[in-house]
């Protein structure tokens, strides 16, 4: 093991010393012909949304009827970030490749400039044993506000698993979509995800049947192209009694000097006995160093271990997005089962982060464990809120929270909010917390053994790093060390 | 033979605040050099000024190093030339693990004299090995650098370093500083083992009783800045004898 980490540092540091001075490599865009409508929101724009995708009347019923929620509500403010006021009618709901009119039947009716895009971004939308060549993973991409192609179909359909985009779940599915969307997130819970629900345009839907293992990771990967675009995707991952899935999702944008929204939903489902890992490896646009453009990243995320022993563990790298505002959460319903979270929030120069997680004891015998490791460099925020929830009912909950902040340079700031709330005595509940800063000392000592200062630093962050990337599956947690060295390039120096 | 490194003059201090006032040195490939002195004399200073570290600035003077001049080279590129400096106080770096911290280290350096790195199964043999010959087992290379070692293994860590890492010129600051006479042993062992005809060494320390087990080829005496006096191994015994007492000035008892 030691040998394999090793290695992933090395190339760490191979990596940020490739990628000086280039920040953000996923910022160009795509020449495409789009279909896109004309800005604004309104009943009309929802019916379009729906009609477009030909989707059944009690959809559109759904996403009207959050449309009409959506209106008596109010955008946060109690987060610690700061953005300008956001125009909702100045925005464009739905934007997708013109080649996707008629829908591709299979991958290779793809647009060749969508599959270059993809492979640019190291994505393979060409069905292939893929990165360490050792696991096989299926992917879905979404561009814009639709899937562009979903890999490995057939051979996970063997298994009876079902993986594909929101859109074709709606029309193959509708007996598992109507029973299990908006379940988990009710279309009103927050501002974001009644937005979402009401324009949502697409997304990747996954089923595992009951006692499947699912043979091969599941990634959905999400590009937003267009200017002037959000993009408000649903992912739906249902995983049935006794299964097991794990589904990584991947984020980037093309730079651009305008903020850009994603507000998405995810929600998980595990019945009894299955467990689900999702892991986020967040890489949006963060906006350049004086705060120009970015992703707005308003997500709702949440898992419901809906019955006994079922299993959620979210995993997220944050690095990109002008301003994230984001709570991966479980539900612990069902008795003896246990959620987990593990996060790396990286912030630099002018972005802010305000990320944690709720995890809600309902059932007896529920555990939960939180370790959120959150990196401010340049003049960023970061803030961790957390709630743990113990309910009256929940007779031996168990929570284990670890959040440890770490200091770039003296302009940037970090922020810990937990709430803890136990209604059971039974509970046992542990909080730790720690702030630290890279020293000068720890920098000179790495530089005198041949370290350059950057190196030095993505070092460090990856050593305080360790409890959280040692969870994520193996080909991210390359990619996740890397990112941690590129996107704190600047910090010291 | 031209010298490894030639130190003239030289003036540098924190801040404002002047520390080493016209220290000149000299040590030739091959030659292990000790420089002792009381506390506030300098020493860590020079060790600091010779290694880059940030805020330690040199006013006046010149220090070259294989000829090349020390001056406007980051301390990363110093270490890429061959320098080598065993800190008093070795740094923790939580999270990360002996193992990876001598191995990024190594290709750094690799990497910064245009050599291929090492690939794994050549330097964890080479790791076993050198960890071995200093008497640490397998397990302290798995565990996170320096995080919860003891004085002593910390010090052996920094001769692992060395000795992975074979620099042309050692500084060792106070290498026998916080340990027992067993561990002080088995350091010394370390730093004997490394001695070659093109490796020089410069030795700080406060005591006669490391010069026991690394004989110098020369000693020098700090005070006030500056080599106040320079000789052979049986200057160490005078100074265990007499103390430092004749050699600081005014300033330093004030």
């Amino acid at each position: 093991m030691s040998e394999a980490k090793a290695s992933i540092d090395k190339q760490t540091v191979d990596q940020v010393a490739k990628f000086g001075g280039e920040h953000y490599k996923y910022g160009f865009t795509t020449e495409i012909d789009v279909d896109k409508i004309p800005n604004g929101l309104s009943e009309d724009i929802i019916r379009f949304i729906s009609a477009k995708k030909e989707e059944p009347q009690w959809l559109l019923d759904w996403r009207l009827d959050a449309y009409e929620r959506w209106k008596t509500m109010d955008e946060p403010d109690w987060a610690h970030v700061d953005y300008p006021k956001i125009d909702y009618q100045d925005l464009c709901y739905y934007a997708a490749p013109k080649s996707m009119e008629d829908g591709p039947k299979s991958l290779d009716e793809v647009d060749p400039q969508l599959l270059e895009t993809y492979s640019k971004l190291g994505i393979p939308l060409q069905e292939q044993e893929v990165l360490a060549g050792v696991r096989k993973v299926a992917v879905d991409a979404v561009f814009d506000s639709v899937s562009v192609g979903t890999t490995f179909r057939e051979e996970l359909a063997k298994d009876g698993v079902i993986f594909c985009s929101f859109s074709e779940a709606v029309k193959e599915h509708p007996e598992l979509v109507k029973k299990y969307l908006g379940s988990v997130v009710p279309k009103s819970d927050n501002y974001f995800a009644a937005l979402n629900s009401a324009v949502f345009s697409d997304g990747s839907f996954c089923y595992i049947p009951p006692g499947v293992k699912c043979p091969m990771e599941l990634s959905t990967y999400f590009r937003i192209n267009e200017a002037n675009t959000g993009q408000f995707e649903r992912t739906l991952v249902i995983a049935d009694k006794g299964s097991y899935v794990s589904y990584l999702e991947g984020c980037t944008a093309p730079m651009r000097d305008e903020n850009q929204l994603h507000a998405a939903v995810v929600e998980l489902v595990a019945l009894e006995d299955a467990e689900i890992k999702y892991s986020t490896v967040q890489n949006w646009y963060p906006g350049d160093e004086n705060g120009k453009g970015g992703i707005y990243n308003f997500v709702t995320k949440r898992g419901d271990c809906r019955e006994d022993r079922a299993r959620i563990s979210w995993t997220q790298v944050e690095t990109g997005s002008a301003v994230t505002w984001k709570y991966p959460s479980c539900i612990l319903r069902g008795d003896n089962s246990s959620g987990e979270f593990y996060s790396i929030a990286i912030s630099n120069n002018m972005q802010q982060v305000d990320s944690g997680t709720k995890m809600l004891h309902l059932g007896k015998n529920t555990s939960s464990k939180i370790i959120s490791k959150g990196i401010s460099a340049g003049r960023s925020s970061n803030a961790y809120r957390g709630q743990v929830n113990v309910h009256p009912k929940a007779a031996g909950a168990r929570n284990f929270t670890q959040c440890d902040s770490l200091l770039i340079g003296d302009k940037c700031a970090a922020h810990t909010v937990p709430y803890i709330e136990a209604k059971n005595l039974s509970a046992v509940l542990e909080h730790e917390a720690t702030t630290s800063k890279i020293s000068d000392d720890q920098l000179f000592f790495c530089q005198q053994r041949g370290l350059d200062a950057e190196e030095a630093v993505a070092l460090i962050v990856n050593g305080f790093c360790r409890d959280v990337l040692q969870n994520l599956p193996m080909e991210f947690a390359v990619e996740a060390q890397k990112l941690v060295g590129i996107s704190l390039e600047g910090s010291v120096g | 033979m031209s010298a490894l490194l030639d130190i003239q003059n030289l003036h540098a201090g924190v801040e404002d605040t002047p520390i080493l006032n016209g220290l000149s040195l000299s040590i030739r490939p091959g030659e292990v050099h000790a420089i002792m002195g009381p506390n506030g004399s300098g020493k860590s200073t020079l060790s600091y000024v010779l290694a880059g570290k940030d805020g330690y600035n040199v006013s006046q003077g010149e220090m070259l190093f294989n000829g090349t001049s020390l001056a406007y080279m980051a301390p990363e590129e110093r270490a890429i030339a061959g320098l080598f400096l065993a800190f008093q106080y070795p740094l923790e770096i939580p999270g990360v693990t002996n193992m990876t911290f001598l191995k990024t280290s190594l290709n750094a350096i690799r990497r910064g004299r245009g050599e291929d790195e090492m690939d794994a199964a050549s330097f964890l043999r080479l790791a076993r090995e050198k960890s071995r010959a200093l008497g640490m087992n397998d397990d302290m290379l798995k565990r996170q650098l320096n995080v919860g070692f003891s004085g002593g293994e910390k010090k052996r860590n920094e001769i692992l370093q060395m000795a992975m890492l074979e620099p042309k010129l050692a500084i060792l600051d106070e290498t026998d500083s916080g340990l027992d006479i067993d561990a002080l042993k088995t350091v010394a062992d370390g730093v004997n083992a490394l001695r070659a005809p093109d490796r020089g060494m410069l030795v700080i320390t406060h005591y006669q009783r490391l010069l026991d087990f690394i004989k110098p080829d020369v000693v020098h005496v700090m005070a006030d800045g500056k080599i106040v006096k320079s000789g052979g191994p049986e200057l160490a015994l005078e100074l265990e004898k007499s103390g430092y007492g004749e050699y600081v000035g005014e300033a330093v008892n004030a």
